[in-house]
């Protein structure tokens, strides 16, 4: 291909792009877009790819959840609280792939601050999964899998806090990696759970992630949790083949798993043996711990992180004037057994009435238990028995790839769900649905998943790899070799 | 450990939140829900066990302290609900 052909390509890319945005519109899964913004930078790269300056990620097309700053833009993390506000500053994730050319295309529908597992809590409405709008994308980041998904671009950038990038990747049928905890900057990216959060890349090949995390990955300044740890060359290193050692874990084939999903996940494993890969049981023995461990953690991380929503110098504040008319009223429509805002001054009041219409109620919810866990006289039989039950989580991940190079699972126990299925129910059975990603947010370690074909209900389903602590060119490897098994 | 009505009152105090009669009631069977199915963790025994504060360890990394530019007066202004030229508005706190 000349490189006018190329040229030309890219624009026809973005033009077709922009009309996938446009013909999904009623699907909710983008929040930010400005056309001709697009077309402007589109045609900036255009004169770069001419005269041959252009960097490494030009003719790519990136969408971005709304959870990642880019300065100028609307960050809303779908939540009322920052409908209107607009970032001074680019997070490092964002700001890599724009120096290297990216044309970052639109921002995109989430669970409000990342909380949730099916990107139905959002002031903008339920997204809705590309292969059947009955059913959920998954969350948080399914806004960003639905876009790869529906073909609206590229690659997309999410946040992984409990799954948030897997998951929802393997809803919508698209590649999902969570990168080790530390390997991609969390400078701009609005924190939910601080000793958890990490950035990934959804692609539509493994060799795109790939590409995209070569470009995320690296340490940075901004964020002193960010690792210094090299960076391998990932896309020359997974061209190379690698025999694996798989280790299977009994607790991620148990109860609660879809039989079709198991079905599939075992025959793609025996597929892997053939191609001479090797698998291993193994056993992560508190694996059935890992979601009231993460909830009791990450409850505790977000009612800390979101405190900082306070109405004064960013985000939604209530009407003070008319506050301050129910005070001079004497308005009081406080409930009698809340005795405890009697003495509140105003200022405490604006507080309150700016984070309570600000916030949904899933958010409400896990700051409210974030709040108790670390309330006096709870802190140490939740908190404190949490951080230890992390540590023998990790401790099982460390003895288990003392073994194997990748532990091989399904990435969720079911395929998607309807909308409002989920929602109708108590809020557990939502938070059940990450068994099988949790663990590796509480260990700090990798993850992808790869999708695995169609269940027999039409839906997409995912095989997840993990890997050790910055080990993604085994992780890649692994994703790789699925791949081109032909099952996706 | 059971929470009560009151309870959530006082949490929804200490975290800011306004709640009213039937909020509060839903929360408290969320939380006891949720909470009572954190009570699995007494299982284990983490007496000879380390609390996990930092997934990697790494040395604390030091920059120099060489000055740089700070958010420009008119970034950190922009998106304040209420602010004149200089500074941020916030309700009289002084009754």
């Amino acid at each position: 291909m000349d490189s006018k052909g190329s040229v030309d390509l890219f624009e026809e890319k973005v033009e077709r792009y922009i009309g996938a945005i446009d013909a999904f519109e009623d699907y909710n899964i983008i929040t930010g877009f400005d056309r001709e913004q697009v077309r402007q930078r589109a045609r900036e790269i255009r004169s770069k790819l001419e005269t041959g300056s252009a960097g490494p990620l030009a003719g790519m097309v990136v969408a971005v959840k709304d959870v990642l700053c880019e300065r100028g833009k609307k960050v809303t993390c779908s939540s009322e609280t920052l409908r209107n506000f607009e970032s001074v500053y680019t997070a490092t994730s964002v700001q890599r792939l724009l120096d290297k050319d990216a044309l970052l295309i639109a921002r995109t529908n989430m669970d409000e601050f990342a909380m949730g597992s099916s990107t139905e809590n959002s002031i903008f409405g339920p997204a809705k999964n590309p292969v059947n709008p009955e059913y959920v994308t998954g969350g948080s980041s399914g806004g960003s899998a639905a876009a790869v998904a529906a073909d609206l671009c590229d690659v997309a950038l999410g946040s992984d806090t409990g799954g948030s990038i897997r998951q929802p990747a393997a809803y919508c049928g698209v590649v999902g990696l969570k990168p080790s905890y530390g390997r991609v900057s969390r400078y701009g990216l609005v924190a939910f759970a601080s000793s958890f959060d990490c950035v990934g890349p959804f692609a539509k090949t493994v060799e795109d992630a790939a590409m995209i995390l070569q470009h995320l990955a690296g340490y940075d300044p901004m964020d002193q949790s960010s690792s210094q740890a090299p960076v391998p060359d990932y896309l020359s290193e997974i061209r190379s083949k690698k025999h694996l050692k798989i280790g299977i874990p009994g607790e991620y084939f148990a109860e609660g798993l879809d039989p079709e999903i198991r079905f599939a996940v075992e025959e793609q494993l025996r597929a892997l043996e053939k191609e001479g890969h090797t698998l291993h049981p193994i056993t992560l023995p508190h694996t059935n711990y890992a979601i009231a461990t993460y909830y009791i953690l990450a409850t505790a991380e977000a009612s800390s992180n979101l405190a900082r929503y306070d109405g004064i110098r960013y985000g939604h504040r209530a009407d003070a004037d008319e506050m301050e008319r129910r005070l001079k009223e004497g308005i009081d429509d406080r409930p009698t057994a809340d005795i405890y805002s009697a003495g509140d001054s105003p200022l405490i009041r604006l507080y309150k009435q700016s984070r309570t219409e600000g916030f949904g109620d899933e958010v409400k919810r896990r700051i409210l238990l974030g709040t108790y866990v670390l309330s006096k006289g709870y802190y140490d039989a939740y908190y404190g028995k949490a951080q230890r039950v992390r540590r023998l989580i990790q401790n099982d991940f460390s003895n288990a790839f003392r073994e194997v190079d990748v532990i091989a699972s399904p990435t969720a126990p079911t395929t998607a769900f309807k909308i409002g299925e989920k929602t109708q129910m108590k809020p557990m059975e939502m938070y059940l649905n990450d068994i099988y990603t949790i663990s590796a947010n509480l260990a700090g370690i990798c993850g992808i998943s790869v999708p695995l074909g169609t269940h027999s209900n039409g839906l997409p389903m995912g095989i997840q790899f993990q890997a050790a602590s910055m080990h993604e060119t085994d992780l890649l490897h692994a994703a790789k070799a699925s791949e081109s098994l032909g099952r996706s | 450990m059971s929470v009560s009505k009151q309870d959530v009152f006082y949490v929804a105090h200490l975290a800011r939140l306004r709640l009213n009669d039937e909020e509060a009631e839903r929360l408290q069977g969320d939380l006891n829900d949720i909470l009572g199915y954190m009570e699995t963790l007494n299982e284990l025994d983490t007496s000879n066990v380390e609390p996990l504060e930092h997934v990697i360890e790494q040395p604390a990394i030091l920059r120099k302290d060489n000055p740089a530019e700070p958010l420009s007066h008119e970034d950190a202004l922009k998106n304040a609900p209420d602010a004149d030229s200089d500074y941020f508005r916030v309700p009289k706190v002084i009754e």
